[in-house]
């Protein structure tokens, strides 16, 4: 039988520290949906989508219900357009992103993932429409998701594709100028992206996976900073396993939900992420977990030593709980999102450059990092090759979602609302890198990447 | 995992006179048998604690929770009912 502890334990947990799972994704394949026809191609993707996702609301606020545990999101990823846009025009990629807008409008879902392409080695006809046409998609539409993978560690980095997308940010955010470039928060620059991944806006239904399946992102950064507020000045090593034992009782709502939700909706449970994804929420952040662990603020040095036993623990603790883990599975370290993140950036002990050290310790990379407005593309570029190449160097998954907010200078203030956020804008460095990304073609697959 | 049979049942707040029997009716009228309770009292917050069978009751869970929170406003305290795995999971291996 339960102890009183154990039932009032999780009870804390919910009420206090702010557990949840953040995310139920349903990953649908498109690959059905191809057809020359633009019209009929958008009506089968809005059937099928529909047709699938159709309970998916109901039945994550009916397990919400029952077992006591808030779902924050509940969300669609799609198997990427670019490979549905081959032989289409850009105006046809258009018609296909307001498809997918009505789909997640019609049942219910604040996102859906997979307005992608994957073009780590180089592009199809569809891949050039598609990243084509993702500011005007995302500034037009309010619930699409776009993503690019342009590296692997496999294949090397795409430099044509990291120089397209400065390119594309800047449009995107010029587009939205008026809510200071909300778009940019919709669009991920990856390497190494999972097929898996709930979280958005990353989220994308690779090509290995079956026609459909539930993946479940947990959080709960305040359970784990709790946890180790409440052991005093015990040594890394009892921290470490401190956080491991919190880890994995996080996990296991992520796997029991998933699990429930994949039956109920009588679809493959796919993975849990053993994601620490933090909230807007005080006490739901991760820079708080660093701090609590002894760094001063988070940023000054220290950070990311701590940064990589949290992360690591994180994952062995998860690990245990789920038989099946996946996605991006680490901690995130996104600015606007993470009120501790934001202080310590007013601060002046979180800048760019730190941010970038730690996303080779975690998951996932630079995240909702707003920039001054009239950074040049190809700094945004030379911005994301960096971020880039610790991902392929690594073999990991790193990230880029940067907002260069229009009209905005350093130390200016922007508000996305929501879990979005608000932060200030991180300044960048005025020297350049213009002529090394305007050599273009593709950085050879490193060293590592020959493991056959 | 449809038809949850165990339900954990959770009392939070201010001790008062009829806490018990007021939970115990809403569960009695409703053919819900009480398997355990236990209580504490932490600082001046009183915590009570059922695990009851859904078996052969009238109603579903999502009901019982209805009935169960209004019971709780009409008390003064905060009463809510989740299915027993939210606890089994994190808890046991």
């Amino acid at each position: 039988m339960l102890t009183m502890e154990e039932i009032l334990e999780t009870i804390k947990m919910i009420q206090e520290e702010n557990l949840d799972i953040r995310t139920i994704t349903m990953g649908i394949s498109l690959r059905d949906c191809a057809d020359t026809d633009i019209q009929s191609l958008c009506r089968k993707i809005y059937d099928k989508i529909t047709a699938a996702a159709n309970r998916l609301v109901e039945v994550g606020d009916e397990i919400e219900r029952e077992y006591g545990l808030p779902i924050v999101n509940k969300r669609i990823a799609v198997t990427p357009v670019s490979f549905l846009a081959d032989g289409k025009s850009y105006d046809d990629c258009v018609a296909i992103a307001r498809t997918l807008e009505r789909a997640a409008e019609a049942v219910g879902v604040n996102f859906i993932g997979g307005f992608s392409a994957l073009v780590h080695k180089g592009f199809t006809a569809g891949d050039h429409v598609v990243i084509e046409s993702i500011p005007e998609v995302l500034s037009t539409t309010e619930r699409v998701c776009a993503s690019v993978n342009v590296a692997t560690t496999k294949a090397g980095i795409n430099m044509d594709a990291v120089s397209i997308m400065g390119h594309v940010i800047k449009d995107a955010a010029y587009r939205t100028a008026d809510r200071d470039g909300l778009a940019c928060a919709k669009l991920v620059v990856f390497a190494n992206i999972p097929e898996d991944n709930p979280f958005m806006a990353g989220a994308f239904h690779g090509f290995g996976e079956p026609e459909k399946v539930i993946n479940v992102g947990v959080s709960g950064p305040g359970v784990v900073k709790k946890a180790i507020e409440g052991m005093g000045n015990g040594d890394l090593g009892a921290l470490s396993e401190k956080i491991k034992k919190m880890a994995f009782k996080i996990t296991r709502m992520g796997e029991l939900v998933g699990r429930v939700a994949a039956e109920r909706l009588g679809v493959l449970f796919g993975i849990v992420d053993l994601s620490l994804a933090p909230t807007p929420a005080v006490g739901d952040s991760v820079a708080e977990i660093l701090e609590a662990m002894g760094i001063e603020r988070c940023g000054a040095p220290g950070t990311t030593a701590a940064l990589a036993l949290l992360n690591d623990a994180v994952k062995k603790g998860g690990a245990m709980a789920s038989s099946y883990v996946g996605g991006l599975s680490g901690a995130f370290i996104p600015v606007s999102e993470d009120a501790g993140m934001v202080r310590a950036v007013e601060n002046g002990a979180l800048n760019l450059e730190k941010l970038e050290a730690m996303t080779a310790v975690c998951s996932v990379g630079l995240d909702m990092i707003v920039v001054p407005g009239d950074v040049p593309p190809e700094t945004i570029s030379a911005i994301i090759a960096d971020e880039i190449a610790i991902g392929v160097i690594n073999q990991k998954t790193t990230a880029v979602r940067i907002i260069p907010a229009p009209g905005k200078k350093a130390g200016d203030y922007v508000q996305f609302g929501g879990l979005l956020g608000s932060s200030p804008v991180l300044p960048v460095s005025r020297y350049r890198a213009s002529r090394f990304i305007k050599r273009g073609g593709r950085i050879p697959a490193p060293i590592q990447s020959l493991s056959n | 995992m449809d038809r949850p049979q165990r339900v954990v049942v959770t009392v939070l707040g201010k001790d008062r006179v009829g806490l018990i029997a007021g939970v115990a009716n809403v569960l009695a009228e409703n053919n819900i048998n009480i398997l355990d309770i236990s209580q504490t009292i932490l600082q001046d917050f009183f915590a009570m604690i059922m695990i009851v069978d859904m078996r052969d009751s009238y109603i579903d869970l999502s009901t019982l929770k209805e009935r169960l929170a209004r019971k709780g406003q009409e008390l003064g305290v905060r009463i809510d009912a989740q299915h027993e795995d939210a606890f089994n999971y994190m808890h046991r291996i």
